[in-house]
């Protein structure tokens, strides 16, 4: 629809990391049993990706599934298949105890590129972002100084962060300053 | 004359001139000098005037114990006070001047006060400033505000040009320190594989040791430290970082680490200081020793310094404090001081040794030297005010008559060492007397445990009490080997290297010289001159009964301030214990609090400021709203409009105009912040049920109902429409502020005690943008937009549909929290600002009119709709409000409900609420009480209610107000007083209905 207007209209800057809003991303809130066969079968089959292990991230091209809590999973899409994907699981999962929530409009989603990508997010969450520790198949569910944040490595040198619309323009201008030229840790 | 040597001073480059100024005079440096070196190396002795007595003040240190050398650096925007010119690099164009005189460093008035020092003993401003009481604001505390403190604060509304930020770092070992100790503790660990992180607050490595030497391995320190360094950079898991302290180790093994990036090249990009958030599995403290001053009269004189600081001076920057420089000691550490003076061409007049039988094989060189020694002697007295001329030698064991008078420019003063035992301490490790040695050292059975019982922080070398570089290389070996293995790494490390070091001869505790001395030496003998204690303040204090060393620091004023008593702590207490009689491990020494020395406050905001201070919550609609005239309202971290002013307009006008317009025809709400949760499952209504006061499991499906929702103490905690989604889903809308709090309580209650119940609930407050679209045409331009049908047949007044409206998938809802005909719109968030324009676009024709806050709430309250915030503050319970209607009676049980029930909860006393309007017209104060006959115990007038809502009503032209009075439902038409301000002036207010609108709701309901 050519009225969609995400929170910060697709900003970007270029600093010690690429950092991007993205223009606009499909996300679907799960919560249900993980233990119960039919209800990871019903996920996974309409998601078409593996159920993810704790603080997984399995993203496989325009689809992902994030581990978020024991009881919740976040799937991601394209922005137009939220509604669709969003059906097509209540019905796969009718019956079951579960709630399917389309929440591509709650959020902003960012993407950071380049080498210091590991030392800009450890500048505003409480993360081992070491090599050893954190990699890409993984999520985490944080914060980014003041505001809830989750993210995952999209390569070993590239990361997506997603955070609540409304303190978008906060995150950007975080990952702005965290990634201000002169500012390499060299830690990481 | 303090001067730069022609030779030596490894750490200044002499190719490269610095310019810098102090106290407005210009003077060069070199690279690599710090501002003490550099204004020493320019004979500027003198630095500040001392706290109390504004006495003249030298350097004694020359690193972060240093209590003397604060400078306000910077000018402008750059200014920074209480800086240590011993731990400050020198850069090209620094500027510093000296604190706490006035008018000048050289002739300071303030300086009388030395001449009254007999009089501002310990205690004097308590004693002296009790009475009368009103004078210690309008006399005493100006007048000690101007005479005594630091460094000068920057002008209020200077802004800091520069950036902070924090690190987050996960490591196995940290280790602080980067002398020999913690580069062997480094070095072992990283060999056995553990990811270590080696820090040093300096720029340089290697600590002491490489001023004082010593063979390691075979090699010189020099090349020892050198060698390791290689070593240590060619390990991956190894990472080095000077100018990088270790503030202050807290539980968890939690580590705050101070990084200072660009104060020596202020020109540099990126941030200035950076704050490492540490987090290690096991931390090393090797943070050496600091020397201890010997207290003899007139040792606070410029020109007597630390032993350690004077060698220090002259190897590392090539700087001679003086010419002839008096070494005196209880230890054979200091003769190193005298034997590097005499090597670099200077006059050693004397050691002045306090032990009777002297030093060991350091003092026979120091006699092969030709240097005078005297054993069992001390300083008596030192002649000189702004710089040392001669000292009066004694007989240590005596009271102070002179011996012989010595000549000299300098005094090197050894009082033995102390380990900084500050980090080990600061999250509980605790402490042991070392007899011998005479200092507390860390007790390796008391460390700072975590949550596994298990000691997380070790100490090496002298910090470990370990003063002797052999001794001190074995135990970082150890340490470093043991702490990686608690981590977890499980390779072998190599040998740990070897020294070969003279011997020396045990010390002897000094604690006063001589041990005899007479009131008046005692009286200039300084303890503490940061804070101008001296050892007659503290004996002082014994004798008018403090014991406790906590009470006697606060008293005196011992050790606190910007050094917290590095330099004085061991004396003073020491000093303490002997008053009182007992041993000094009774006494005692004072808690090590976390920073190590002080630091930013820029570090420790971090990021947070400028447009990042905090972060601004924004609709989907908030660029409109700041484009158009919007006066912003915080609510929580959201900023709402309060009203859209226009242009010529002020901001009381616009509320009156919005409430008009909205009333006659057309207005538009942003009511996007309001909380959305949904609720889902099997055993949702139940929740539901529990949740709310009133029963929401008999909703049906396509309705609304207004719920309230209490804490379990029965207090009104939040309000709003929840409407019926499907069989098993449930959309509560909540307050705006209360989105988070809501989710988190319900989730609270699911997650902890009613886990086996099948519900599952979501916040979607932010996937939709909502528009209430309020008045008589609020209809009409619904229609315009084409789509849904949203006639009062097919939308009635408290139900939902999901339809489409101009295109755009919507969900409508006939709520009104106006009293005119409503619906709120919500739709996808990312479409909420074109929604948001098409209805501006289809509303013209009905002068649409976009209102903020004020008019959502003048609205509500001329409906005599409640406010959560303004009626309630957390301590109203429904049935205040006459909200019985919303309690349901048929429930066995919601959150509240028993509370409700108890005594004075049905108190009939309780104030309740009523409406209220002023006889005259006249808007009441906010928050004003209502008055009753007599006073309490308290000499307080009595009350018999309070104001929680009031508001010039524009639809009614007068004043309107909601407020809470005893038995006021039953009181309706009664007049009774409210109280200004000001306590005297009443306002006369009638009892009325909270409804003051429409009360029989027709308008709503068209």
């Amino acid at each position: 629809m050519s009225d969609l207007a995400t929170a910060l209209d697709g900003a970007s800057f270029d600093g010690l990391v690429k950092v991007e809003e993205l223009h606009a991303q499909g996300m679907i809130t799960l919560r249900g049993d993980f233990g119960d066969p039919g209800f990871v079968t019903a996920v996974t089959g309409v998601a078409e990706v593996s159920m993810p292990g704790q603080r997984g991230a399995i993203v496989d091209g325009r689809r992902g599934l994030l581990w978020m809590s024991p009881d919740e999973l976040l799937l991601l899409c394209t922005y137009a298949e939220a509604p669709i994907l969003a059906a097509k699981l209540d019905a796969a999962l009718a019956g079951q105890h579960c709630l399917v929530a389309n929440v591509s409009d709650a959020r902003a989603c960012f993407t950071l590129n380049g080498a210091y990508t590991r030392e800009v997010l450890a500048k505003l969450a409480p993360v081992d972002m070491s090599r050893d520790s954190f990699g890409p198949g993984e999520v985490r569910r944080t914060r980014l100084a003041q505001v809830a944040a989750a993210f995952w490595l999209t390569s070993d040198d590239g990361a997506q962060i997603v955070c609540f619309r409304s303190v978008a323009e906060y995150v950007f201008n975080l990952l702005k300053a965290a990634s201000a030229p002169g500012s390499e840790v060299d830690f990481l | 004359m303090s001067t730069r040597l022609a030779k030596a001073g490894r750490l200044i480059d002499r190719s490269k001139t610095v310019n810098f100024s102090f106290d407005g005079k210009r003077f060069t440096g070199h690279q690599g000098d710090t501002l003490a070196s550099a204004l020493l190396a320019n004979n500027q002795m003198m630095v500040g005037r001392s706290f109390k007595y504004h006495r003249p003040r030298g350097i004694v240190a020359s690193g972060a114990e240093e209590p003397n050398a604060l400078v306000n650096l910077g000018t402008d925007t750059h200014h920074e006070p209480n800086q240590r010119a011993t731990t400050t690099e020198l850069f090209d164009g620094l500027t510093a001047t000296p604190q706490n005189v006035w008018p000048s460093l050289d002739f300071d008035i303030g300086a009388v006060n030395s001449y009254a020092s007999r009089l501002l003993t310990a205690g004097f401003y308590y004693k002296m400033f009790m009475y009368p009481r009103a004078f210690w604001k309008h006399v005493y505390e100006p007048f000690i505000r101007q005479s005594a403190g630091l460094g000068k604060a920057p002008a209020p509304e200077t802004r800091d040009p520069d950036t902070y930020e924090h690190f987050y770092a996960f490591v196995d070992v940290l280790v602080i320190g980067g002398g020999v100790a913690g580069l062997q503790a480094a070095k072992t660990a990283g060999e056995t594989g553990a990811k270590v992180l080696l820090i040093e607050q300096t720029p340089d490595w290697g600590g002491r040791t490489m001023v004082d030497g010593g063979e390691i391995d075979g090699m010189s320190a020099e090349d020892w430290v050198k060698a390791t360094l290689q070593t240590l950079e060619n390990m991956s898991n190894v990472t080095l970082r000077t100018r990088l302290m270790g503030a202050g180790v807290y539980d968890h093994g939690y580590v705050l680490g101070y990084e200072r990036l660009t104060d020596h090249a202020p020109n540099a990009q990126g941030p200035r200081h950076r704050l490492w958030r540490i987090r290690a599995k096991q931390t090393i403290t090797a943070t050496g020793a600091i020397e201890r001053p010997l207290s003899f009269a007139g040792n606070d004189v410029p020109g007597v310094m630390l032993a350690s600081a004077v060698r220090d001076y002259a190897v590392n920057y090539g700087v001679s404090l003086g010419d002839r420089t008096v070494v005196v000691t209880n230890n054979d550490d200091a003769y190193r001081t005298a034997i590097t003076l005499k090597k670099a061409g200077l006059d050693v007049p004397m050691i002045v040794d306090a032990r009777d039988a002297g030093g060991g094989t350091l003092m026979d060189e120091a006699l092969a030297l030709g240097i005078r020694v005297e054993t069992g002697c001390g300083i008596a007295k030192l002649h000189g005010k702004k710089r040392v001329t001669s000292v009066d030698i004694c007989k240590q064991a005596g009271e102070g008559a002179m011996l012989w008078n010595v000549e000299c420019d300098a005094v090197a003063m050894s009082g033995g060492w102390s380990p900084v035992v500050h980090l080990w301490s600061h999250c509980g490790g605790k402490l042991t007397w070392d007899e011998t040695q005479a200092f507390f050292r860390p007790d390796p059975t008391r460390a700072p445990k975590g949550d596994d019982g298990n000691a997380f922080v070790q100490v090496a070398g002298s910090a470990n009490g370990e003063m002797h570089l052999s001794n001190i290389l074995q135990d970082a070996g150890n340490v470093g080997e043991i702490s990686a293995k608690v981590a977890g790494a499980t390779g072998s490390a190599s040998a740990i290297s070897v020294a070969n070091v003279q011997s020396e001869a045990p010390m002897q505790p000094v604690w006063l010289m001589p041990q005899g001395a007479r009131y008046g030496l005692r009286l200039k003998a300084w303890l503490d001159f940061q804070n101008d204690v001296k050892v007659s303040d503290v004996q002082l204090a014994a004798h008018e009964g403090y014991e406790s060393v906590e009470h006697t620091k606060r008293y005196t004023t011992l050790g606190m301030a910007t050094d917290q008593g590095k330099l004085s702590n061991i004396n003073g207490l020491a000093t303490l214990s002997n008053a009182l009689g007992e041993d000094i491990p009774q006494v005692g020494t004072t808690t090590f609090r976390p920073p190590y020395t002080p630091i930013s406050m820029g570090a420790i905001a971090g990021e947070a400021r400028g447009e990042i201070f905090q972060p601004i919550r924004k609709t989907p609609m908030h660029d409109w709203h700041e484009t158009n005239g919007a006066h912003w309202e915080p609510v929580g971290h959201w900023r709402r409009p309060y009203a859209f002013v226009k242009t010529g307009e002020t901001v009381k006008q616009a509320v009156h105009r919005e409430v008009l317009a909205t009333r006659n025809s057309l207005g538009l709400l942003d009511a996007s912040t309001l909380g959305k949760v949904i609720v889902k499952g099997p055993d949702a209504g139940k929740f539901m049920d529990m949740m709310y006061t009133n029963m929401m499991s008999n909703l049906k499906v396509g309705k609304c109902r207004y719920g309230l929702m209490c804490s379990e103490n029965g207090f009104l905690s939040d309000d709003g429409v929840v409407a019926r989604i499907d069989d098993d889903t449930w959309l509560c809308h909540t307050t705006t502020g209360g989105a988070d709090r809501i989710h988190a309580h319900m989730e609270e209650w699911l997650q902890t005690e009613w886990w086996d119940w099948k519900v599952y609930t979501a916040n979607i407050t932010e996937q939709l943008a909502q528009v209430a679209v309020v008045g008589p045409n609020a209809r009409k331009v619904l229609e315009k937009l084409g789509g849904m049908d949203v006639s009062k047949e097919a939308l009635p007044f408290m139900e939902w549909r999901d339809g489409e409206l101009a295109g755009f998938p919507v969900r409508a809802y006939r709520i009104s929290f106006s009293g005119e005909l409503s619906y709120e719109i919500a739709v996808p968030a990312n479409l909420g600002r074109a929604f948001w324009d098409k209805l501006l676009e289809a509303g013209a024709e009905f002068d649409v009119t976009p209102y903020g806050t004020e008019c959502l709430h003048i609205m509500r309250a001329e409906k005599g709709f409640i406010m959560i915030g303004d009626e309630t503050d957390g301590t109203i319970i429904p049935q205040d409000l006459g909200l019985n209607w919303a309690i349901s009676k048929k429930k066995e049980d919601f959150l509240g409900k028993r509370a409700q029930q108890r005594s004075h909860m049905t108190d009939p006393k309780r104030w309740k609420l009523v409406g209220l309007e002023t006889v005259d017209g006249s808007v009441l104060p906010d928050g004003a009480y209502a008055v009753a006959e007599g006073s309490n115990a308290n000499g307080q007038r009595n009350t018999q209610g309070r104001v929680t809502s009031t508001y010039h009503s524009p639809t009614l032209d007068k004043g309107i107000a909601m407020g809470l009075v005893l038995n006021g439902p039953d009181r309706m038409g009664e007049v009774i007083d409210f109280a200004e301000a000001d306590g005297e002036t009443m306002i006369k207010a009638k009892i009325v209905s909270p409804v003051f609108y429409d009360p029989e709701g027709e308008k709503q309901n068209v």
